[in-house]
């Protein structure tokens, strides 16, 4: 990989991490641009494919940039793009949180702890509702989705557990 | 020294990278949130129910990802800088490795691997997994009238007519403030 290529990662992804306000979701669109029509890192339907791997695997989806920076420029292309674009905001939430901790009689903590809370609830459970609408394919779906959420509530099995026997009822093709 | 500082300092950085490596793993599937309350709030006791909470919608409104964001908060409230350092390693390490195998694979081989299925069922539990973090929450923290209206509104704003985020959190964050302002001392 050229010294381009990397100065171009650490520029692309390092100012996507301030501009991705909301999580990393935001920024995707002009992430796609910049690097399929841009720079033409990969196609289009590459991009696609790189997006549905980051969602499947564990971990944050924001890692779609370390298969973004993999194809650009291997495997220290990947390294370089996955802390651009973690570090700036990074740096930035350190700050909000040395802040936070130093306000821990204020009234403004107070009252965003408590009154945060049930909007929070709120788009928890919004994100439930949008994430069921994308993945549940069916009434078979939907049962499992419901049973688990009654495990969840009223036993204490441990998630990972049902997590396990969800992937094996689907892996068996029940879903 | 109070007790709940002297006990968080004997939370070792290795434990933060642990423990987040472990959140990640999980996560397979999605619902990271929902997983992060099962680690943080349940299992670790690291932090109660609302200080979690309103930790994650800052960690949204902020720049950057929201589970990165997340462990730093919580990786600096506990151990400061390497605290933040330990816990984003964790998080992302193994995670890293795996998905360059994966992206190694789809540009060598051209598909990806066959895990669809197992794919499908994970995220239905992982879905559930969700909405049992909002029923639980839920019940401790929607006690009055304004509480259950403020949920509703941040439900039915982002969720239901799919309003952005931040409009969201614009619109219902100041009524949550107002609501939730400690009123002047009454000693």
């Amino acid at each position: 990989m050229n010294v381009k290529t990397l100065l171009q990662i650490i520029g692309l992804f390092s100012s996507l991490s301030l501009l991705s306000i909301g999580g990393g979701n935001t920024v995707l669109p002009e992430m796609h641009r910049k690097t399929v029509q841009v720079y033409h890192w990969m196609s289009d339907g590459q991009f696609a494919d790189v997006f549905a791997i980051s969602q499947a695997a564990p971990g944050p989806s924001i890692l779609i940039v370390t298969l973004v920076g993999y194809k650009a420029g291997g495997i220290l292309g990947a390294i370089v793009a996955t802390i651009a674009m973690m570090l700036p905001a990074g740096l930035l939430v350190y700050m909000v949180t040395r802040f936070w901790q130093n306000a821990q009689n204020s009234p403004l903590r107070h009252a965003i702890e408590k009154g945060f809370a049930p909007l929070t609830v709120g788009l928890v459970l919004a994100s439930g509702y949008v994430m069921s609408r994308a993945a549940d394919h069916g009434l078979h779906a939907y049962i499992l989705t419901g049973l688990c959420t009654i495990i969840f509530v009223f036993t204490k099995v441990n998630p990972l557990i049902v997590v396990a026997v969800a992937g094996l009822i689907g892996y068996l093709g029940l879903v | 020294m109070s007790e709940a500082e002297a006990e968080k300092l004997s939370i070792s950085l290795l434990d933060l990278a642990l423990t987040f490596n472990h959140i990640a793993l999980a996560s397979f599937g999605g619902g990271l949130s929902a997983w992060s309350r099962e680690v943080l709030v349940v299992e670790k006791k690291w932090m109660g129910d609302e200080e979690f909470l309103s930790a994650v919608t800052m960690c949204r409104i902020l720049p950057g990802a929201n589970q990165v964001n997340l462990a730093v908060f919580v990786g600096t409230k506990m151990r400061g800088i390497p605290g933040a350092i330990s816990a984003i390693v964790g998080l992302t390490t193994i995670p890293v490795i795996l998905i360059l195998i994966l992206g190694y694979a789809y540009f060598r081989f051209h598909e990806v691997p066959a895990l669809q299925g197992v794919l499908h069922g994970a995220t239905a539990a992982a879905v559930a997994l969700t909405l049992s973090m909002a029923i639980k929450t839920g019940k401790k923290c929607l006690g009055s009238v304004v509480a259950v209206a403020l949920f509703l509104g941040a439900f039915l704003l982002n969720g239901l007519i799919r309003f952005p985020l931040l409009g969201t959190v614009a619109i219902i964050g100041p009524l949550a403030l107002l609501w939730a302002w400690p009123k002047p001392a009454k000693k």
